[in-house]
């Protein structure tokens, strides 16, 4: 006697990868625009890209439909916080909250990937990474998403962060600047492109910094 | 007359067919300081006046945010006022959520008065003792309402709530047909001196005085006081030459009271110039 398996599942994968660098005084985060299902494209123009808050932003990967249901949940959780504390949300304060959000469908998970990106209190660039019920740590940098395995190495190995582990505790942050920062992400995802299918179209590239946030768009290969 | 008999449960009616209890409770809002709103096709102006129990403490906070198109001014208990605010928050926040676009303020104003009703017909319940007026903008213009501790609710050109309200309205009744067409500078200007109005005998000050605007292009927010500060001083001083003011057919005593006070308080001193 097999056992009975579900003729269909609740859950999809549209693919695609996200990146988050932390430097000194800013944050790079980014993702592709390609939204996929199986081996077709739904979109070449679809933001992964989401601000939370004014000095916070999520790049998610995964099941699209879960994420965008996760980003207006966070956004309405947001309000209200405003309407009670007359402030934004701090970056470290909106990751525990996503982490608690997470969590709380622990047994029905949010298909969704994401990464964290802004500045904290102090002005500094901080990244979130979780996974998809919400585990998760302050990092110099990470990557999520089908690209992330060919990404996370070339990542570790030009960036290297020290374990969060260690003591005395040190910084996360990146020494990189802004402008090599923002290279290092498109040649990642350049590269990534290569080999991952899922990842392709265009890339979208945020900035967070003191002054504000900024966009930038860079072509990535169609196939 | 037989107020006394019938006036212990808000679930007892009396003989000539009245709630006393939610009269009572209305009785709250005209006992609280004053509350005004105005509105044009554009813009709708809330403006209240700001009162500390003693000079140690801080002032109580009559205007609430709801939303980006919509904001209340409050008079009575304000704790009755914070639980209604957030109610309106969660609303605008739930809707927005389902339907990707702004409650509309006759919506609102619907869900909030039939929750006044409810607690008018429990027998373990009292009525929200806070009477509420909510500005708003949607598809189909600027709105003002007012709603009552009894579940009603009407739209208004522009209303006043709170103590000596009469005055304050006496002022909006002379000039109301002219609101739909004023500018935001001069619906402001207008609230202030229908605030101004219910004070009589103390001078218009920023620290006894709040504004709120929200309009066409422009989210519901709080006016800072530098700029409340400066429309105070403009009209003030405008009032001293008699000049084509807001108000062209003001009576002279009403100049002749206001301006020498003026003139000592602000720094301005018009009547130095």
């Amino acid at each position: 006697m097999t056992k009975q398996r579900a003729n269909w599942s609740p859950y999809d994968n549209n693919g695609g990868s996200c990146v988050a660098i932390a430097g000194a005084d800013y944050c790079v985060i980014a993702a592709d625009t390609r939204m996929s299902t199986g081996y077709n494209i739904l979109s070449r123009e679809y933001s992964k890209i989401t601000k939370l808050a004014d000095k916070c932003l999520m790049a998610s990967s995964g099941f699209q439909a879960d994420v965008k249901a996760l980003q207006k949940h966070l956004a309405a959780r947001h309000l209200i916080y405003q309407h009670q504390h007359n402030k934004q949300m701090s970056c470290p304060a909106m990751g525990q909250l996503l982490s608690n959000t997470l969590y709380y469908k622990r047994f029905f998970p949010y298909y969704s990937f994401n990464v964290l990106g802004g500045l904290d209190s102090e002005g500094k660039g901080c990244v979130y990474t979780y996974d998809a019920v919400g585990s998760y740590e302050r990092v110099g940098y990470s990557s999520q998403g089908s690209g992330s395995t060919l990404i996370m190495p070339f990542l570790d190995n030009q960036l290297k962060s020290p374990s969060p582990l260690l003591l005395p505790a040190q910084d996360a942050v990146t020494p990189l600047s802004e402008t090599e920062a923002v290279d290092l992400v498109k040649t990642v995802f350049a590269s990534a492109t290569e080999r991952d299918i899922y990842t392709g179209d265009k890339l979208e590239i945020v900035v967070v910094n003191a002054e504000g946030i900024r966009r930038e768009y860079m072509d990535l290969r169609k196939d | 007359m037989f107020r006394n008999q019938y006036d212990t449960d808000v679930t007892t009616w009396s003989p000539a067919g009245r709630l006393f209890q939610v009269e009572y409770a209305m009785e709250a809002v005209k006992q609280s300081s004053a509350a005004i709103g105005l509105r044009s096709k554009t813009h709708v102006v809330l403006a209240c006046v700001n009162k500390a129990s003693s000079e140690l403490s801080s002032h109580q906070k009559k205007i609430f945010k709801v939303d980006d198109h919509i904001g209340v001014a409050i008079a009575g208990l304000t704790a009755d006022g914070h639980v209604l605010s957030r109610y309106m928050r969660n609303e605008c926040i739930n809707y927005n959520f389902t339907y990707e676009s702004p409650l509309p303020v006759g919506r609102l104003v619907v869900q909030l008065a039939d929750k006044a009703q409810v607690c008018t017909q429990r027998s373990w319940k009292r009525s929200y003792g806070v009477g509420v007026l909510v500005a708003g903008l949607d598809e189909s213009g600027a709105h003002l309402y007012y709603n009552c501790p009894s579940g009603n609710y009407f739209e208004y050109q522009a209303f006043a709530i709170g103590s000596r309200w009469q005055a304050a309205m006496t002022y909006l009744e002379r000039r109301f047909e002219n609101f739909m067409d004023s500018s935001r500078e001069d619906l402001i200007k207008d609230a202030l001196i229908s605030v101004r109005e219910t004070l009589q005998e103390e001078k218009l000050q920023i620290s006894v005085c709040t504004v709120a605007v929200v309009g066409v292009g422009e989210p519901f927010h709080i006016l800072d006081q530098e700029t409340v500060r400066k429309l105070i001083d403009t009209f003030e001083i405008v009032r001293e030459d008699g000049s084509p003011a807001p108000e062209p057919g003001d009576a002279a005593p009403d100049l002749g009271e206001a301006a020498p006070a003026a003139a000592a308080e602000e720094g301005a001193a018009p009547m130095d110039i």
